[in-house]
């Protein structure tokens, strides 16, 4: 299956899609294989892995700390990408994209990075720190691999900046419902719902929107407008709290979470 | 494109439009950024070529600041440095006195620049991340001066061994909030400055205190501070009608070390020599020398030297210093590094400790520790300089700040 048919498939099945985050790694390199299967079989449509980086910049302290951990037991980059291409060769269907920061994608060069991406089964990679000014950092190494960049729209990004942010983007259309970072408050639904609907004028690619969202009664909302629905930090606290043995409390949350946003409409 | 290597007929046209040093510098910030990023470029476009802005920003220098900061020719350090010399050799030692600027250091000359800047776009709250607390109390004491709320992001384990500096920040009105994560110092008061300023991005200017971070920071925080080798020209020039012949400063992101240097950058027989923090030594691994123990990375916005690991994790720097203590330097200094315009040099927390002591039983002054990395690289320097030649030093902020960090590595009890 191609990326693009990978994402078309999981945005196509004519109900709302769930994109679960989950930090590669957390809380360790050997305990992640048992928590993305948790995921799926939770109901999952799509699978972000988080890439830890020391400086998780853009990250509220849940993923903060699960960052931390993942790099305290040892986490490296060729573990990830071994998660990764495992995962891949169990779930041939369900697109995987890779979600983290600039300098831990871009140290061996882009190209490096787009190819081991390629050939781990990455469908997409957002990098939260390469905004469309630096698209020359990641971009056109991704796209020659045939790796979508899912690139992040805000509050902030107005009308102006919009067709540079859909520029070379692809797979779907992440859109941070608040200025802020990870796993703080929530947008009020009418904010999320104008937006959606304003990036769904300008766009084709489906839009899902995250930051905030942590049950199912919010994600439910936000599914009767949106493509898809991010959960992460209150999915990253269970591994925080269960550790090695989180694939249950995952798997239970992704299923209420998966009823309420594939239900929504 | 540049390739950093090629010398262009002039180093001081930097940065390019896009805000990149060759391959250095750039805007790598999360998306909710970019809008106001690219809005304070273009009102600092706008305030430069407003008569009325550098009107201000000029008052403010001379009368708050205390501008123009003295020049001074040292004359127990010169003799010092001939002792060992051959004869005929061992540079004339002169100061660049920006500890006595008002808060002790250079940092108060950017946030007079920044907060006109904050005003001008109307941003009601202002945040900075600080090391050494020179920064904070400098961003503390111009909040208070313009009356806007301030929130010093400072790391935990800096908050301890800057304890005067915590106080001076509380009574100027700000709020210093410690930060728990990584190793508690400059890099995670940045990253949590960084958390705080895209959750409030709409009333909230954030005061960088380096000159570094996503463009046009780098470039203005430079411009604010070449105030310093403006003023360092005129005045050796009506003093002594030379130019230097070299130029020292310590570099931690690099302000100080960039606003001395780049008035200079088109002359061609004033050299510099940028000193970094070597912590315990380069082979210790603990130091924060990103150039020269480092290599080129992304972090905090820019494109610059780092230092890191192969999976490009960022390490934990190490210095004596709280103000050198970070794993990063300013952008145009890793272009001037690596167009070999600017030569860098590590020295040793244990060289700075020594260069400290011997500032203040020589000269009277007492340096910071920042300051003293750059005084340490003298004895290297100056000894193999004709004695008709100038090394000018950039004593960028005072000591007072230092002396319980000193009397505790000198094993007094205070």
């Amino acid at each position: 299956m191609t990326v693009e048919n990978r994402f078309s498939a999981a945005f196509g099945k004519g109900r709302p899609s769930l994109v679960c985050f989950i930090t590669a790694g957390d809380p360790n390199a050997e305990a992640t294989p048992a928590i993305l299967d948790a995921l799926v079989e939770g109901g999952a449509d799509v699978i972000e892995l988080g890439m830890p980086f020391t400086d998780p910049m853009a990250d509220g302290p849940a993923i903060q700390e699960a960052n931390l951990r993942s790099l305290g037991a040892g986490t490296k980059t060729a573990d990830i990408l071994k998660i990764a291409g495992d995962f891949r060769a169990r779930h041939p269907e369900i697109p995987l994209v890779l979600m983290g920061y600039a300098n831990p994608m871009t140290i061996r060069g882009p190209e490096w990075f787009a190819r081991e991406c390629a050939k781990a089964g990455i469908d997409g990679v957002i990098c939260v720190d390469i905004p469309p000014e630096e698209d020359q950092e990641l971009g056109p190494a991704l796209r020659d691999a045939g790796v979508s960049l899912i690139r992040l729209a805000t509050p902030t990004t107005d009308a102006k900046r919009l067709p540079a942010v859909l520029e070379g983007s692809s797979g779907f259309l992440y859109y941070v419902s608040v200025a802020g970072i990870t796993g703080m408050q929530q947008a009020a639904q009418t904010s999320i719902e104008e937006a959606v609907g304003r990036l769904k004028a300008a766009t084709k690619i489906p839009v899902a929107v995250g930051f905030g969202v942590r049950t199912p009664e919010q994600a439910r909302k936000i599914a009767k407008v949106a493509d898809g629905v991010v959960v992460g930090s209150a999915l990253v606290e269970l591994v925080g709290k269960h550790g090695a043995d989180a694939a249950g409390p995952v798997r239970e949350l992704t299923s209420a979470l998966a009823d309420a946003v594939h239900s929504a409409r | 494109m540049t390739d950093g290597k090629s010398i262009p007929n002039t180093l001081r046209d930097q940065p390019d439009e896009r805000g990149h040093f060759g391959q250095f510098g750039g805007r790598y910030v999360a998306e909710t950024l970019m809008p106001l990023i690219l809005e304070l470029e273009t009102e600092y476009r706008k305030a430069k070529d407003d008569p009325s802005f550098q009107a201000e920003f000029d008052d403010l220098l001379e009368h708050y600041v205390g501008r123009p900061s003295p020049l001074y020719f040292a004359p127990r350090l010169t003799e010092e440095m001939r002792k060992g010399a051959p004869s005929g050799k061992g540079a004339q030692i002169w100061f660049k006195r920006e500890e006595l600027n008002h808060t002790g250091a250079h940092k108060i000359n950017n946030c007079i620049g920044q907060i006109l800047l904050a005003i001008r776009m109307g941003k009601t709250r202002i945040i900075a991340e600080t090391g050494a607390g020179q920064h904070g109390v400098a961003t503390a004491t111009v909040c208070a001066r313009f009356g806007l709320p301030c929130v010093i992001y400072m790391g935990a384990t800096d908050v301890e061994r800057q304890q005067p500096n915590v106080f001076r920040m509380k009574l100027l009105g700000a709020e210093v909030v410690p930060v728990h994560s990584g190793a508690k110092t400059l890099k995670d008061s940045m990253n949590e400055a960084l958390r705080d300023w895209v959750a409030n991005v709409h009333d909230t200017f954030y005061i960088i205190g380096t000159a570094a971070g996503p463009h046009p920071y780098p470039e203005l925080v430079r411009d604010f501070q070449s105030v310093i080798g403006r003023e360092a020209r005129e005045q050796l020039l009506s003093r002594t009608g030379k130019l230097p012949d070299l130029l020292l400063a310590a570099v931690g992101g690099g302000s100080n070390a960039i606003g001395l240097f780049h008035p200079f950058l088109d002359d061609p027989d004033v050299q510099m020599v940028g000193v970094e923090a070597a912590g315990h030594g380069i082979e210790s691994g603990q130091h924060a020398a990103s150039l020269t123990g480092g290599g080129p990375g992304i972090l905090h916005g820019n494109k610059t030297y780092l230092l890191q690991d192969e999976d490009g994790q960022i390490t934990e720097a190490h210095s004596i210093s709280a103000g050198l203590d970070y794993p990063g330097i300013g952008p145009e200094h890793s272009w001037l590094h690596e167009s070999g315009r600017v030569r860098y040099m590590p020295i040793t927390d244990n060289e700075a400790l020594e260069a400290f002591q011997q500032c203040c039983k020589l000269e009277g002054i007492i340096p910071a520790l920042e300051s003293a990395h750059a005084l340490a690289a003298l004895p290297k320097i100056a000894p193999e300089m004709d004695e008709d030649q100038i090394l000018l030093v950039n004593v960028s902020g005072r000591g007072d700040k230092d002396i319980f960090t000193v009397a505790e590595h000198l094993g007094v009890e205070l």
